[in-house]
């Protein structure tokens, strides 16, 4: 069987990035494996500015964010393979992988990093009435479709969901010469990015509908109509409020979902919030020496900080061959605590030994909260609070925890993170 | 004097403005709604010089993969965004292209210019 110090599973940013961390943390047989036939992932069709403001200091497209990248992982001689699709992973790191020009094998790793990203909600998970009919695109196959292939899906266009891929499409449909009527989004908040709202609704006059949702679609071979209709507090269509709009096509930009099959097979233990791995500060999932870092994790809204966590899952990775797998764990891990209006926390554990000075620690709220306070309490005592004049489940934060301070605490057992109005 | 409501991009927050102005004189008298100054300032940007930056494919002939994925090098007046793509669209490029090549000049009168996003091989 071949081998390689670490597999990594996935050519996307995540995985592009914890290739050359862990190269730069020292270790030479890194291998890529990527199941499309170039490397970049969803950021190749992502041809709209706005990308690495944090990371490049410059607004990018996202084919020139990834292709930063790519040089790196080109220049440092990193091995990938493309269109070769991984099988399965083995507890023991065992990868089994296949492509049409070597057919099914396996490779041991010394570690593996999981970098899969994440897939779309589809309308079979969304139970839309009505028929089946052609013209029924999730946002992300329609931005392969314009942007990739040249094709429109086509010309009278109703989005049903309100996240950033579906806004971006709006606008890119309506450049190249469509017609987007409205996007229904059932909460009574957008998912999406304010900017995107102004720039990509609003510039162009697009209405949002907030607390609708598609009740009906119409056409038996393709789409000709799709009725919508506002819902109540429970998420219940009101009768009477419907509205039939004509169309032949609906975009679907309903959620994205970490895309784990690999995982679960592998074993490793998952967090049923994020439907991503559970981890600890180095990223390592409950099997040691498998990793996990970007969108497979946890659906992120900004590629620089999947760049970022991915650095973090190379390094750990690097560290755990280095050590050949013999990475001392403490007694002294304390667990993080979501709750009172946060929803999640990446990492879930902290070994107090084992952690870098500075840890990042990424959450989500769960609803919309204005002048509130992110609470962080050592054990029982409140150790920071800060104010937010708003919190949206739209946007990830993130608060950093100083290792110097966490030792200083007498029996720390949990780091609790919550919302609080004062 | 013109009075025009905005959303602020600035942050979550989308504060809702009101934002009063002379078109003519280039002038803005009032930015209310705002919490803070980002709103101010982008009230005042958004509302005598609207810009943004435009993205689009290209037919590219000879090359890996059939669209070219290009941007304007800079932000362009809003108004001009139509125009533009009816530029892009008019035209064909031949691979191979590296990012930052220059796809169209000059854009529309702009002084901005079209550059590729992508770089594409020969086939």
């Amino acid at each position: 069987m071949i081998s390689y110090d670490i597999v990594i599973i996935g050519g996307g940013p995540a995985g592009l990035a914890a290739a050359v961390s862990a190269r730069n943390c020292g270790v030479e047989n890194i291998l890529i494996l990527e199941r499309d036939k170039e490397l970049g992932g969803i950021l190749n069709q992502c041809i709209h500015n706005g990308f690495g403001l944090h990371t490049f200091k410059e607004e990018l497209t996202g084919p020139e964010y990834a292709d930063r990248f790519i040089q790196k992982v080109l220049d440092l001689g990193i091995e990938y393979r493309l269109n070769t699709m991984v099988m399965d992973i083995s507890e023991d790191r065992v990868v089994t992988a296949m492509s049409r020009e070597d057919g099914m094998y396996q490779i041991q790793a010394g570690a593996v990093v999981l970098a899969m990203g994440c897939r779309e909600r589809p309308r079979g998970a969304l139970n839309i009435p009505g028929y089946r009919p052609a013209g029924i695109f999730s946002a992300g196959t329609a931005q392969r479709l314009v942007n990739i292939e040249g094709y429109m899906p086509g010309r009278e266009v109703v989005i049903l969901g309100s996240g950033d891929i579906g806004l971006i499409m709006a606008r890119r449909m309506t450049l190249e010469g469509a017609i987007v009527k409205v996007v229904a989004e059932l909460m009574p908040y957008s998912g999406g990015l304010k900017r995107n709202i102004v720039q990509c609704l609003n510039d162009f006059h697009i209405p949002l509908k907030l607390s609708h949702t598609v009740v009906d679609i119409e056409g038996k071979d393709h789409i000709t109509a799709v009725t919508i209709a506002q819902v109540d507090s429970h998420n219940k269509p009101i009768p009477g409020t419907e509205e039939r709009y004509t169309c032949d096509t609906l975009l679907l930009s309903c959620g994205l979902i970490p895309e784990n099959e690999l995982s679960n097979k592998a074993g490793v233990k998952m967090n049923p919030v994020t439907n991503g791995p559970i981890v600890n500060e180095g990223l390592e999932t409950s099997i040691p020496g498998i990793f996990a870092c970007g969108n497979v994790l946890h659906v992120h809204d900004l590629v620089d900080y999947v760049s970022e966590e991915a650095e973090r899952a190379g390094a750990s990775a690097a560290r755990f061959v280095q050590a050949d797998g013999k990475i001392e764990r403490s007694e002294n891990v304390v667990k993080l605590i979501a709750t009172d209006g946060v929803r999640y926390t990446v990492p879930c554990t902290i070994d107090l030994n084992n952690m870098d000075e500075l840890q990042t620690v990424h959450f989500r709220v769960g609803a919309v909260y204005t002048n509130c306070y992110v609470s962080v309490y050592y054990n029982d005592e409140r150790m920071v609070h800060i104010k937010k004049k708003i919190m949206a489940p739209g946007e990830m934060e993130r608060i950093m925890l100083q290792r110097n301070r966490l030792l200083k605490e007498e029996d720390l057992k949990t780091i609790t993170i919550k919302i609080e109005a004062e | 004097m013109e009075r025009k409501e905005l959303t602020c991009i600035g942050c979550p927050m989308g504060c809702q403005l009101t934002v009063e102005f002379d078109r003519e004189k280039e002038e803005v008298y009032s930015v209310t709604g705002n919490t803070c100054m980002i709103g101010d300032k982008y009230a005042r940007n958004e509302v005598l010089h609207p810009e943004r930056t435009v993205t689009s494919t290209v037919t590219v002939d000879g090359g890996d993969k059939p669209r070219l994925s290009v941007k304007t090098s800079g932000n362009i007046p809003k108004d001009k965004i139509f125009e533009c793509m009816k530029a892009i669209d008019a035209v064909r490029v031949q691979a191979p292209v590296k990012i930052g090549d220059v796809v169209i000049e000059n854009v529309c009168g702009t002084g901005i210019n079209v550059v590729a996003t992508r770089n594409i091989h020969l086939l």
